[in-house]
């Protein structure tokens, strides 16, 4: 895979999220609103002071007006785009490589969803006009196909597969009790977890991403710009990105427990950020913990842990927030929510946090690169984002 | 189910005349080429306007060149229809006769203890390759109230049992003994009587008058499968062919408004044609653990809380039309420069990529088994949880699709699966017909 990668040309110097959650308050212009306000206030800057904007959403809107109208924007360009579930990452990926390549100086990606409207469970969306033959598989069930694939190729026992599946979920309530913005701020106890309410396979409703609402920005310039506007900058080290041919729906050879999309993403974003060995070098991650399952292959596809090892790692707490690699650190998906156009940047804003010291509670002990992983889709026919970002440059 | 001991046949909450149609049918056309003419029974049509015979078709592969005809109003029309392919095989064509009927009655009456669901088929062609020949036959129509359903109503209704007896009964007889006549034998050179009607008294005046044996009668199973409507004197004769051994003669009569009859003389050509699926194969593969609730909800009939999940939207007709090779007759593609199979057919091989050089292949009949599966508690379906698996295909190709007709609980990485042509959902009153697994019966 070819990147030339634009590692420590680009900055973000100001962020803003608001909670996620149950917002039957605000509308998804509201969401956009204290989003954005923030991360101006963030960066010291105002609305025209931002060149360009970039805002993601899977459904809740559409266009570039539907931030304009919200803000108010003078005659700004806004790019409204879509990726799934890795939305919020590809409106930064995009203002990033904007800011990089000369056009503009100062831009803004924001990710917004409001998904609490619909009345419905789990994730919805209108698809377009179709032959009708496409499966009717609702977004856990794609994932749950993980489980049984993962435990026969491994040889786990379902019942331990249970239980390392319901510590992932676990562990991120855990973390997510700490975060004053998360959607559950909870801790929930493993029995628990075990008892919820099957949803598909084996993944019951504690297996699944919270359905919330919420926005997050994130403000980017220029690496030799940054201090213009902050003392603690961040800086971009890697972005890729990664759309799947979709193998793993026609082709025998995908055997549902990996998700190549992220492999070729993670060793893309290793190559830009000049990482070696990941399960060393990255102090912390956000990852696509939309399922529990997605988080325990997550782990192997990146190099966290070697293939059929994941399950023993997550059991002996090294991604536990006082582990040697803390995963999810805010709640990931699973506590802190999924309004999907939102989620990647969210985890950008953990890193944020984190690398400046800022976390509170869950603040890791001196963190140098950290990695954030958002993907949309299913398992063998998905899109798969992976950045690196540090508080230092070189 | 109802008030009887009984067991009756009930198409699961995906099938109606049409998917059971195709069911069938599949089966009868096995081998069998230049099919010119459709004709289908069915007194529960999934559309009232719109040829389901069409559907059919396109599930079938027939010839787009195809004559189609469809036939309802009465069960009777079923052996009607099979009237009709004699025809068009005397014309020098071949055609493919499907009857089949989904037969509600108002809850807790007779007419829904009474009956089943049920389809079935045949091919007519000549003389030469037929398996039983038309020897015989007769007609009569009458103007009588028997039983009847407006359109709109979901229950049929019937008049007093002996009303029918006495008016249809002589007619019924006639019918018989004029069939007989023109077929140049009598009641004792019958080697199985088939009888089937709106009106069971109206049938019941045959064997007395013919004086038939019991031997000669064909077992109605009304306890093991009720009276499947239009299909059921077509079942009835199929189970007589899987029986039957060259030289029988069978006689068949439908009543019904009038009434058909049909004289038939076993060929020597049976034993080779005996389908993959006897009637009694099929029925041997039942389950009998429906909850009569559920069957209400299957039927319409009982209203039920839904998913909180939003209603299936319909299929569009463009994208059905571009795709409808695929859709109805399961066909999907197989790249000529590395082997790959692609389901649904794609342009771009998956594997390498190789663009535009796929040849279509039907994948209907290939033998299947689950890659990894799960149950789908929160889908929208009339029967959760959704069953859903990835199935891999003998000989390469891989589909994400439903499973049917399984035990949630028996689902296993490695299952033996076949293909089944079902209706998906209804969605805005459109119907969605395609194909789902099922373990192999």
């Amino acid at each position: 895979m070819a990147s030339n990668g634009i590692k420590d040309r680009v900055a973000i110097v100001g962020m803003g999220c608001t909670p996620f959650g149950e917002h039957w308050d605000k509308g998804a212009d509201d969401l956009l609103v204290d989003a954005a306000t923030e991360a101006w206030k963030s960066a010291g800057v105002g609305p025209d002071d931002i060149d360009a904007y970039w805002l993601g959403t899977m459904g809740s809107g559409v266009s570039g007006l539907m931030l304009s109208e919200a803000l108010k924007l003078a005659y700004k360009p806004v790019t409204r785009l879509e990726n799934m579930c890795a939305t919020g990452s590809e409106a930064m990926r995009n203002a990033a490589y904007a800011v990089a390549s000369g056009a503009y100086d100062l831009v803004m990606a924001i990710g917004v969803e409001k998904l609490k409207d619909s009345g419905f469970s789990g994730l919805t969306g209108s698809r377009p006009p179709s032959d009708g033959t496409d499966p009717t598989m609702t977004a856990p069930a794609t994932f749950s196909l993980l489980a049984p694939a993962y435990a026969k190729k491994y040889g786990v026992d379902e019942a331990t597969l249970k239980q390392v599946l319901a510590r992932i979920a676990w562990k991120n309530h855990r973390n997510g009790a700490k975060n004053p913005k998360a959607q559950f701020r909870k801790e929930v106890a493993m029995d628990k977890i075990c008892a919820s309410p099957s949803v598909a396979g084996m993944l019951g409703i504690f297996d699944c991403s919270g359905v919330s609402d919420g926005s997050a920005a994130a403000i980017l310039c220029r690496a030799e710009d940054a201090h213009k506007y902050t003392k603690h900058p961040i800086y971009l080290k890697a972005l890729s990105f990664a759309a799947g041919p979709a193998e793993g729906y026609f082709s025998q050879d995908y055997d549902f427990t990996s998700f190549p999309e992220v492999v070729a993403s993670s060793r893309d974003a290793y190559k830009q950020a000049g990482v070696t060995d990941p399960r060393a070098q990255i102090s912390m991650a956000e990852v696509h913990d939309c399922f529990t399952p997605t988080e325990l292959v997550l782990m192997e596809d990146m190099g966290f842990s070697p293939r059929g090892q994941a399950w023993k790692d997550e059991q002996e707490g090294r991604f536990d927030l006082e582990g040697a690699q803390p995963v999810n650190p805010d709640g990931g998906l699973k506590s802190f929510g999924h309004p999907i156009g939102a989620s990647g940047l969210r985890m950008m804003y953990e890193m944020w946090l984190q690398l400046r010291g800022e976390a509170g509670a869950r603040q890791i002990k001196s963190p140098k690169l950290g990695l954030t992983h958002n993907l949309g889709g299913a398992p063998g026919r998905c899109v798969s984002f992976v950045s690196i970002v540090g508080s230092e440059l070189g | 189910m109802g008030a009887g001991k009984g067991e009756r046949t009930v198409a699961s909450y995906d099938e109606d005349a049409v998917s059971m149609g195709v069911e069938a049918a599949r089966d009868a056309v096995r081998g069998a080429s230049d099919i010119d003419t459709l004709i289908f029974a069915t007194t529960s049509p999934p559309y009232a306007e719109k040829l389901n015979a069409a559907t059919l078709a396109a599930a079938l592969d027939l010839p787009r060149t195809l004559r189609s005809l469809e036939l309802g109003a009465s069960t009777r029309m079923g052996l009607g229809a099979l009237l009709a392919g004699a025809d068009a095989a005397s014309a020098g064509g071949r055609a493919l006769v499907v009857a089949a009927d989904v037969v509600i009655g108002a809850p807790g009456g007779g007419r829904e203890s009474g009956s089943g669901d049920g389809a079935v088929a045949f091919v007519t062609g000549p003389d030469s390759e037929a398996i039983a020949k038309v020897v015989g036959r007769a007609s009569a129509t009458a103007e009588i109230l028997d039983v009847w359903r407006l359109p709109t109503d979901p229950f049929a209704k019937q008049w007093e049992e002996r009303f029918g007896a006495e008016t249809l009964g002589p007619i019924v007889l006639d019918t018989a003994t004029r069939a007989l006549k023109s077929a140049g034998i009598g009641p004792a050179d019958l080697a199985t009587v088939i009888l089937d009607g709106t009106n069971a008294r109206a049938m019941a005046v045959i064997p007395e008058a013919l004086r038939l044996k019991p031997e000669q009668l064909a077992d109605p199973l009304l306890g093991a499968v009720g009276r499947t409507g239009s299909a059921h004197a077509g079942l009835l004769l199929a189970r007589a062919l899987d029986r039957a051994r060259a030289g029988d003669r069978i006689l068949v009569v439908a009543g019904g408004d009038g009434c058909d009859a049909i004289v038939l003389e076993v060929t020597a050509k049976v034993e080779a044609a005996r389908p993959v699926h006897s009637v009694d194969r099929w029925l041997g593969s039942k389950r009998n653990d429906l909850p009569y609730n559920t069957y209400l909800k299957w039927r319409g009939i009982l209203p039920f809380e839904p998913p909180r999940r939003p209603e299936p939207e319909r299929p569009a007709a463009p994208p059905m039309q571009r795709a409808g090779h695929w859709k109805h007759a399961f066909f999907g593609s197989r790249c000529e420069a590395c082997g790959t199979g692609h389901l649904p057919p794609q342009r771009v091989c998956v594997k390498c990529a190789a663009v535009d050089q796929m040849r279509e292949e039907r994948f209907s009949e290939a033998s299947c088994k689950v890659a990894t599966y799960t149950l789908d508690h929160l889908a929208y379906t009339l029967q959760p949880p959704v069953v859903a698996a990835i199935v891999d295909f003998e000989g390469g190709g891989r589909l994400s699709c439903e499973l049917t007709d399984v035990d949630p609980k028996s689902v296993a990485i490695g299952n033996e699966l076949e293909m089944t042509f079902r209706r998906l959902y209804t969605g805005q009153g459109v119907h969605n017909y395609f194909w789902k697994a099922r373990p192999k019966r």
